[in-house]
């Protein structure tokens, strides 16, 4: 229990030395804290400036990247994907990291949404090295761009893969299906035979049991 | 004079030490590598899509089939996920065998790496003396789950079933391949309960430990291959995102178990091993000292469960399904049941990452839920992939033949980094 107790402890210190550090330099940014977790999300155009800060300043000092991903907020809070609405100029895509500093032994989640159309963002890479495959799998997966990355290629996709498989509109079974035709002796492409369908609906609930603890100043356990 | 070119040389996607599929392309300046271009992702299969259409309780079993290795810690690092985002904690009981299955899970995995990386450095035996034991240690899975490799045992909650209080036994009947004797034999140690059992090979197994680093610790040949291989700074291993036996073998004394600690790892008593060079040797040595603290961890766990009975899932209906007799005569339990299975549940909207120390390192489950009964978005932070990313830079200047020495070190599964 002590180590829970003291975890919250650092935390605390985190979210002063945030507000302290960004005020003082000017960068807009919004914290929420939940889950027993802090989330930093700054606008597209400080990104590179707040990483920069967050990997070398002091106060911070978070050494590791443990994680980047995208997330495409299109279908949030919708039942159903069928009747998808996409059509909404607002923010889709967000990049989504996970720091962790060693020393101070605090974990941070750090966000922006990018501009749209393309999706684009400033690459990471120059300051964590590790970001290099994670912001590859993101513009495979998601189609954002990342600004001043040295290598954005696919890497999980087939070679040739046409679309961004993880977006909300993108369909489970894909759109092409392939096969070994014998006639032709080589691997054939062909659009997918499979009809969608549903298993489980999704559905959402409120419960009143989380009435509380959904608001962003709840402390999670 | 001729013109020198530098030669290109496709690794893969199908050699046996590559461990999997893995497509290496590499430059050669003779047989110095001068650049190496992993090409991953021949083993995808869309996990995360996957998972985002399916209630939370049904993706468990793809996480068993993520890393392949270490199975139940996958699980482990998914449950957390679903259990921070519900605000639920297992009970202690329960907290105690998942604490004793990752370190089971630990030693199958780090066995499975010894003998493979030993294999493919050129050490025969150590393969098969390694799968002898991963053997017993399977059987503690079937046991337990009733498979040997894709338990999907822990569940949101607690753990599906408590440990049996009878092993399985083979059939005492001679055959073509094994005589009644050597049945008798391997029975000797199943009369027990699944404890009897794993106590037994915990006795044998430091044994075990001695004897595989009789063969490689001082072994001439193996020091050769391994010793200045792949070096990588403090500096470097965190710039690159390296966690686990490969953070530690550059000497940085990290490990979640103790740091960040979740489970029964607070309770528990063990030491983390580091290392001072942060060679291909170092992070062996490393690994050889965590197949002895897990043994040790596995033992007290044992110990404990022996003394303190009690409940391995909680009680709420809304999470864990009703005991079979209670659905014959219960209208409650029965919807419970229904709901459950058909529906699922749906967790407040929020978002977290849960993380464990996995074998090959921080395992990882980024949740975003939106009160729905399926995640919305989930990410799995592989403790493989940055590995991988760092091929590059850590076989530049080596001969060909330390590829392996390579992929071997960084202890990669592709159904971990291809997801």
């Amino acid at each position: 229990m002590t180590a829970q107790s003291s975890m919250e402890e650092r935390l605390d210190d985190l979210v002063d030395a945030i507000e302290g550090q960004f005020e003082e330099s000017g960068i807009a940014y919004e914290l929420n804290r939940a889950f027993g977790e802090v989330t930093l999300q700054v606008e597209a155009g400080d990104w590179r400036k707040a990483a920069e800060q967050l990997r070398n300043h002091k106060a911070f000092d978070f050494e590791e990247l443990i994680d980047l991903c995208g997330v495409d907020y299109a279908a949030y809070g919708q039942a159903e994907r069928a009747d998808l609405d996409i059509g909404e100029a607002g923010k889709r895509f967000a990049v989504v990291c996970h720091l962790l500093s060693l020393s101070k032994n605090v974990r941070l989640r750090f966000r922006t949404f990018c501009e749209n159309d393309p999706p684009m963002v400033a690459s990471l890479n120059p300051i964590w090295n590790a970001a290099n495959w994670f912001e590859r799998e993101a513009f495979d997966m998601y189609g954002i761009l990342f600004e001043g990355h040295p290598d954005l290629r696919r890497i999980l996709t087939d070679y040739g893969f046409v679309g961004y498989p993880l977006r909300k509109d993108f369909p489970l079974s894909g759109h092409v299906e392939m096969r070994y035709d014998a006639e032709k002796r080589r691997v054939v492409y062909e659009p997918v035979k499979i009809e969608p369908r549903v298993l489980v609906p999704r559905v959402l609930r409120d419960d009143n049991r989380y009435a509380g603890r959904a608001a962003p100043e709840s402390e999670g356990g | 004079m001729a013109e020198i070119r530098n030669f290109t040389l496709n690794f893969g996607p199908q050699h046996p030490s590559a461990h999997g599929v893995l497509r290496l392309v590499l430059e050669m300046d003779g047989e110095q590598i001068e650049r190496a271009d992993p090409h991953i992702g021949l083993l995808h299969r869309g996990t995360e899509k996957l998972a985002e259409t399916k209630p939370y309780n049904q993706s468990i079993g793809y996480m068993d089939r993520l890393d392949y290795v270490s199975m139940m810690c996958s699980e482990h690092g998914y449950v957390l996920a679903i259990e921070k985002l519900l605000g639920i904690e297992a009970p202690i009981r329960a907290l105690y065998i998942r604490t004793m299955f990752d370190e089971v899970t630990r030693i199958l995995n780090h066995l499975m790496w010894l003998g493979t990386h030993a294999l493919d450095i050129g050490a025969m035996t150590m393969f098969l003396y390694c799968f002898r034991e991963r053997e017993d240690l399977m059987d503690c899975y079937e046991a337990v789950s009733g498979t040997r490799m894709h338990a999907t045992y822990y569940r949101p909650g607690g753990v599906y079933l408590d440990l049996p209080d009878r092993m399985p036994r083979y059939e005492e009947k001679a055959s073509k391949w094994h005589s009644e004797a050597e049945i008798r034999r391997r029975n000797d140690a199943r009369h027990g309960s699944l404890l009897d059992f794993l106590e037994d090979f915990c006795e044998r197994f430091d044994k075990y430990i001695e004897e595989y680093e009789t063969l490689l610790t001082d072994n001439r040949i193996w020091k050769q291959r391994t010793v200045g291989i792949g070096v990588v700074s403090p500096y470097r291993a965190k710039q690159l995102g390296f966690t686990g036996p490969m953070l530690r073998g550059s000497g940085i004394a990290w490990d979640l178990r103790k740091k960040q600690t979740y489970a029964a790892y607070d309770r528990v008593e063990f030491d983390i091993p580091v290392g001072r060079n942060g060679d291909t040797y170092d992070r062996y040595l490393v690994r050889m000292e965590e197949l002895r603290q897990s043994n040790r961890i596995i033992k007290q766990c044992i110990a404990w469960l022996r003394q303190n009975a009690g409940p391995v899932m909680i009680g709420d209906p809304k999470v864990a399904p009703p005991r079979r007799d209670e659905m014959k005569q219960d209208m409650e339990a029965l919807i419970h049941h229904f709901k459950l299975f058909s529906e699922g549940y749906c967790p407040p909207p929020g978002e977290v990452y849960a993380a464990v120390e996995a074998p090959k390192g921080e395992f990882g489950v980024y949740l975003i839920s939106d009160g729905a009964n399926k995640p919305y978005r989930m990410k799995i932070r592989a403790p493989g992939f940055p590995h991988l990313a760092a091929m590059d830079e850590m076989v530049r200047g080596h001969m060909l033949s330390d590829v392996t020495t390579m992929i071997g070190t960084m202890d990669v599964v592709f159904g971990e980094i291809d997801r």
